[in-house]
């Protein structure tokens, strides 16, 4: 291998170069999204209409030329960029003044919807609710909104977050939650409830999150950032096949120089987003974010760490290193780092983690441990359709508390599809992919999750 | 902008054939591109080059170049890429 210096810096090689576009040509190397976040808090107006035009308007004019830089970038450089979206405020804060009722709150989304269409992004994440403490009437009417929000729009993403380490879990708005997943997923039955989709319940969640459903653009940032989630599971698997059967040594170096590797990627391109745009660079969002294409799972990372399927035994402890191992190989990467970085572990949009549930060795029970330790939560889980409100609350509760206790974000992205039951499998398209549904517990926390109030901050929050 | 941000590496991949690294500088030294260095080998009949071109008195936009060569690969049969150095600087060098 040859090593020539220009102007005192040695040059890439042949080797190298050939390193890079094989991760992106054949393990599936992309950016994730460029997610630009947009502060609507200039929007507010008491009349509707007056607020629904300076959404479209700001909206619009600041994104305007987010799609078309975005591929100017995967041009030059080569690298797919798979998703250009949006973040904007919570909705429930921007909105609070001028609606009255749900059908107010809707007429929003569809503003939002029409915005995300004018800027060719995929899709718009802030229908949001912040409520981890209590809930305004607004707030609960928003949420109220939600499941004909979703019904009616493309390209809206909803979040909810009912709780915090900081706060507790407001278990009023999240045994509200447990009906409002039920009736999104009624509300879209026809496409195999699909609009759970696109509705998250959040504990701690981040300010910066650039991946959707949960993105929402938080009230401390600034009007207007570039925020960057990277990807890569494809390319940890085969930089782990080719150490097979070593040390954990070697294993955790091994991820930890992938990662590095993965975000440097994404750290250029934000660099160059925010530089083209004109927008400041808010943080990089270290992810392993899994796709349903062949080889871009993060369960088959945790197969070639050594589990027959992810479920097994050892499941728990081998993604939480891997978890580690990319935080820390990919914090040195980016110079700010954020969102919810560390390995994602949805169900339906990961093949690897399909197969699991298919073979018997993965249940809710185990994803909700193995949520501990991952960056988020109980993703894209197709359960069956007859389950009851109550029991998707103490679905939501439980993870919510996880959250809460370990100081970390957490989230449920559950999908009780309408008319099937375990056996049957909900089939979404595109990334999304298609899940089997999983059985879930029979017994019931009905007189549980009927108390009112919340459960209140755990005794390490006060750290004053 | 730095020297950097105006080199790209090009690729060429593909079966091994008569005159590729002629046909491509060629097409380079029409469009007044430099090139820094060369660097090629052949794998199992597969002819795999780079080049470190600099891009900093050519006459045409990035894009005009690289959908230019994307059409020149087609027509002698491998695949030419054209990408901005950075990402290989970003990835392989602290």
């Amino acid at each position: 291998m040859r090593c020539i210096e220009f102007e005192g810096k040695q040059m890439i090689n042949i080797t190298e170069v050939a390193e890079t576009n094989e991760m992106i040509e054949r393990e599936n190397l992309d950016v994730r999204t460029i997610t630009m976040g947009i502060s609507l808090m200039d929007c507010a107006a008491s009349d509707l209409e007056r607020l629904c035009d300076n959404i479209y308007n700001k909206i619009t004019e600041k994104a305007k030329n987010l799609v078309k830089t975005g591929e100017a970038i995967e041009a030059e450089y080569g690298i797919p960029i798979v998703n250009k979206r949006i973040s904007v405020t919570p909705i429930g804060l921007i909105g609070a003044s001028a609606c009255k009722s749900a059908e107010d709150f809707i007429r929003i989304a569809k503003t939002l919807d029409k915005a995300a269409g004018a800027t060719g992004v995929n899709f718009i994440g802030g229908y949001s609710a912040l409520v981890s403490k209590g809930m305004t009437d607004k707030e609960k009417l928003i949420i109220e909104s939600i499941p004909e929000a979703l019904k009616y729009t493309e390209r809206i993403m909803s979040s909810v977050v009912a709780g915090s380490t900081r706060t507790g879990i407001n278990m009023d708005a999240v045994r509200l939650m447990g009906d409002i997943i039920l009736k999104t997923a009624e509300a879209t039955k026809d496409k195999d409830s699909i609009g759970c989709t696109k509705l998250v319940v959040l504990c701690n969640a981040p300010d910066d999150n650039p991946f959707m459903a949960g993105a929402f653009h938080g009230v401390t940032e600034p009007d207007v950032v570039i925020n960057v989630g990277v990807s890569g599971p494809g390319v940890v698997k085969r930089a782990l096949e080719k150490t097979h059967g070593s040390d954990f040594e070697t294993l955790c170096e091994t991820i930890k120089k992938t990662a590095f590797k993965v975000t440097r990627v994404g750290e250029l391109v934000a660099q160059e987003a925010s530089r083209r745009l004109g927008v400041p660079f808010g943080i990089i969002d270290l992810s392993l974010a899994p796709t349903p294409a062949i080889g871009d799972s993060v369960a088959d990372i945790l197969q070639e760490i050594g589990v027959e399927h992810a479920g097994a035994p050892g499941t728990t402890a081998a993604l939480a290193m891997l978890n580690d191992q990319v935080k820390k190989g990919g914090i040195m990467a980016a110079s700010s780092v954020g969102g919810l970085s560390g390995a994602f572990i949805p169900v339906s949009e990961d093949q690897g983690m399909i197969d699991a549930a298919e073979a018997g060795a993965l249940t809710i029970e185990k994803l909700e441990a193995m949520t501990c330790v991952c960056s988020v939560g109980l993703d894209m889980i197709a359960i069956p359709g007859d389950t009851s409100a109550e029991t998707i609350a103490g679905i939501l509760a439980d993870e919510m508390a996880l959250g809460m206790v370990n100081q970390k974000t957490t989230a449920a992205r559950l999908i009780p599809v309408i008319g099937k039951g375990v056996g049957d499998s909900a089939e979404f398209g595109g990334l999304l992919g298609h899940a089997p549904i999983m059985p879930v517990n029979k017994f019931s926390c009905a007189d549980f999750v009927n108390r009112k109030g919340r459960i209140p901050a755990p005794i390490h929050s006060f750290k004053n | 902008m730095n020297d950097n941000k105006q080199r790209a590496i090009i690729t060429v991949v593909g079966h091994d054939t008569v005159g590729i690294i002629a046909k491509v500088c060629t097409y380079l030294a029409d469009n007044n591109i430099n090139i820094l260095d060369i660097s090629q080998t052949i794998v199992s009949g597969y002819f795999n080059m780079m080049m470190i071109a600099d891009l900093s008195g050519k006459s045409k936009h990035f894009a005009e170049i690289s959908s230019e060569l994307d059409k020149l690969g087609a027509d002698i049969g491998v695949v030419i890429k054209m990408q901005r150095e950075d990402i290989f600087d970003e990835m392989h060098r602290i």
